[in-house]
């Protein structure tokens, strides 16, 4: 076999320029596909990337009427049979399995009697514990953060985040002035930013749907505050930190599972409810598809070209075998049996196709990365696409490499021996 | 007795109809033997030679080597009796020519799954015997036609066969070094090789032991067709 695979490389050795075009159909070949997976790879890297939040790992779980968030408002007050949570489930949540933190909130969305003066805004307001900005991954980036005694005390102050900062405040310092909401004067303490490194990070799949369409931003303000403002309790949706990114969907599941039995009490008429988180993983695979989708028919039309090299594989191997008639002669004529010449050919043939793929694999990778250098696309080198397309591209000289083996290995001794 | 051939016949198509290259040929060689087969071109000497080496199986007629029924052997049986049984010497050499002379001595060691640490030495041991100790590394285009030759009479013998198999091995050489080739299968068959030596040129034929003459197919009985030296 070692002798097989060593004479198979000293052949092509000593064809060096037959070789090359030879493989020159299967380098092309496996050059595109790895490119084409490996544009596929950095697409989905960065949709899973942006749609996790790069790193905050923050699972968010709400409330649900049938399949859609529940949206609390003045005329959409909390449902009957659904409780707040309390102190008791949320130590129940802290205790999951790789949970690092469980943060609390209320939230009102498109909120419109929020005013700095004559300035109103029209993003999201947020009640939180004072668990939640470690949860979803938000850090103090001046000013000062909810202390306990905003709490306890039922402080009326207020936290920004840059995009509602920017809306109402421009480039001046909010720190220090007061806001209106629903009539209720709040104090600027501080603002808020997204831990993550990228300039904005999607958390939800809701996010990634308005981000187009609404510029967002976030005021927050002690959850302690929320019944003063809204006037009532209402059951609040959960942040969870998880330890890894991998966890999410299975944390997500748990916290689902014990909130709808601990917090949905009764039956409404309303409908059904039931808390449900945002399985972002799933969400990101269903991106993903939508692109793959596209893509795999790339991929088949660059099988094309193997397929086409394969053939060129089995023709030069063709030549080969009548080149070599008096060789294949003189072997079985001292005692080499038709095994081991098939063995011969057909090693030389993966030989060849290997190289041209482990070629191919090189050349891919390379492509993939100008291109993304020059065109701004994302690439991702993807492992098993490599083993895939280096195994696949010996299976197609093991395939195109049969017919011509086999005829050398039919040959008969004498005849080609008598050949000259 | 190490070879006995019985009433073989050979038969080709050609076309329609059916040449009879062999007529009911008889053949038996003993251990130890020289035999030498003369015929003009045509006569069927190589079809016999192929016969004899297991290149071909007969189209009737029996042939027993070293007591097996080799007209019976499948395939792969017939490449293990020429690689352990017997051994080839062609008039143009064959020596691969990406080999050097060590390797390729050691080739018929390869098919018989032999090591590689004792193929070399085997192989080296067999160019020492041919003379060609020297020359281990050389490549065949760097060898004469005599030591080419000489390179495959080790390879034929490397195997230690019992039966060594030349065909026309000096019709490729200059005189000179045609008689260092039968000066060495002298010398191999005085060590107690059995040798059979497939020829045209009459010099060739007078320096076996034994010589039998073929003519259209048919192997004449020994002294029939005068001596080597008359034809």
């Amino acid at each position: 076999m070692f002798e097989n695979i060593a004479l198979a490389f000293q052949g092509i050795w000593g064809h060096k320029m037959r070789s090359f075009l030879t493989m020159l159909g299967i380098i092309i070949g496996i050059a595109s596909i790895i490119t084409i997976v490996s544009t596929i790879k950095g697409t989905n890297d960065q949709i899973k990337e942006s749609l996790i939040g790069s790193g905050t790992n923050a699972v968010t779980v709400q409330l649900y009427q049938d399949n859609y968030t529940y949206t609390f408002s003045d005329w959409n007050p909390p449902p009957e049979g659904v409780e707040p949570i309390t102190d008791e489930t949320r130590q129940k949540l802290a205790e999951l399995d790789n949970v690092e933190t469980v943060g609390l909130y209320c939230s009102r969305q498109y909120n419109n009697e929020v005013y700095y003066k004559n300035t109103s805004y029209s993003g999201e307001l947020y009640g939180v514990d004072e668990n939640y900005f470690a949860a979803s991954g938000f850090t103090l980036r001046y000013g000062r953060g909810f202390t306990a005694d905003d709490y306890t005390k039922f402080r009326k102050v207020a936290l920004l985040d840059d995009t509602a900062k920017s809306a109402l405040f421009g480039q001046a310092d909010p720190v220090g002035e007061i806001l209106e909401i629903k009539g209720e004067p709040f104090t600027v303490v501080g603002v808020m930013e997204k831990s993550s490194s990228s300039g904005y990070a999607i958390e939800t799949y809701r996010d990634y749907q308005m981000y187009a369409d609404t510029s967002g931003g976030k005021v927050f303000v002690p959850l302690a505050d929320w019944p003063t403002i809204f006037r009532f309790d209402e059951p609040q949706a959960v942040v969870l930190k998880a330890k890894s990114t991998d966890d999410m969907t299975s944390i997500g599941q748990q916290a689902e599972d014990l909130l709808t039995a601990s917090q949905i009490t009764g039956t409404s008429a309303n409908g059904t409810f039931s808390y449900q988180s945002d399985d972002l993983m799933e969400q990101a695979a269903q991106i993903q598809e939508m692109s793959n989708a596209t893509n795999n028919q790339l991929i088949w039309i660059a099988g094309i070209s193997l397929l086409v090299g394969g053939i060129g594989v089995m023709n030069i191997m063709l030549v080969t075998v009548t080149e070599r008639t008096r060789e294949i002669g003189l072997k079985k004529a001292i005692g080499a049996k038709k095994r081991r010449v098939l063995w011969q050919f057909l090693t030389e043939a993966a030989a060849l196709t290997s190289i041209g793929g482990m070629i191919g694999v090189a050349a891919g990778v390379i492509l993939s990365r100008l291109i993304a250098s020059v065109m701004g696309t994302p690439t991702a080198v993807s492992y098993p696409a490599i083993l895939v397309a280096v195994v696949f591209s010996m299976f197609i000289g093991v395939i195109f490499g049969m017919l011509p083996a086999v005829k050398a290995a039919n040959l008969n001794p004498i005849d080609a021996l008598r050949r000259e | 007795m190490l070879l006995e051939m019985k009433d073989i016949c050979k038969d080709y198509p050609q076309g329609k109809e059916v040449v009879k290259i062999l007529k009911n040929v008889d053949l038996t060689i003993d251990e130890g033997d020289y035999l030498a087969i003369m015929g003009p071109s045509g006569s069927g000497k190589t079809t016999l030679m192929n016969l004899i080496g297991c290149l071909d199986v007969p189209t009737s007629g029996e042939y027993l080597l070293n007591g097996e029924n080799v007209g019976k052997a499948s395939e792969n049986r017939l490449a293990d009796i020429r690689n352990t049984t017997l051994g080839f010497v062609f008039q143009s050499f064959y020596l691969l020519p990406k080999l050097d002379a060590r390797d390729n001595v050691a080739l018929p060691l390869l098919y018989a799954g032999v090591g590689k640490r004792e193929r070399r030495q085997r192989a080296e041991e067999a160019l020492n015997m041919v003379g060609l100790a020297d020359r281990m590394d050389f490549m065949p285009n760097q060898l004469s036609g005599g030591q080419q030759q000489r390179v495959a009479i080790a390879r034929a013998m490397i195997n230690d066969p019992k039966l060594l198999l030349a065909d026309e091995p000096t019709g490729a050489l200059d005189s000179t070094s045609g008689h260092q080739v039968m000066d060495l299968f002298d010398e191999l068959n005085a060590q107690g090789a059995t040798i059979v030596l497939i020829t045209h040129e009459p010099g060739v034929g007078a320096r076996a032991k034994r010589l039998r003459r073929i003519l259209d197919g048919v192997l004449l009985e020994e002294g029939e067709g005068g001596t080597g030296d008359a034809w």
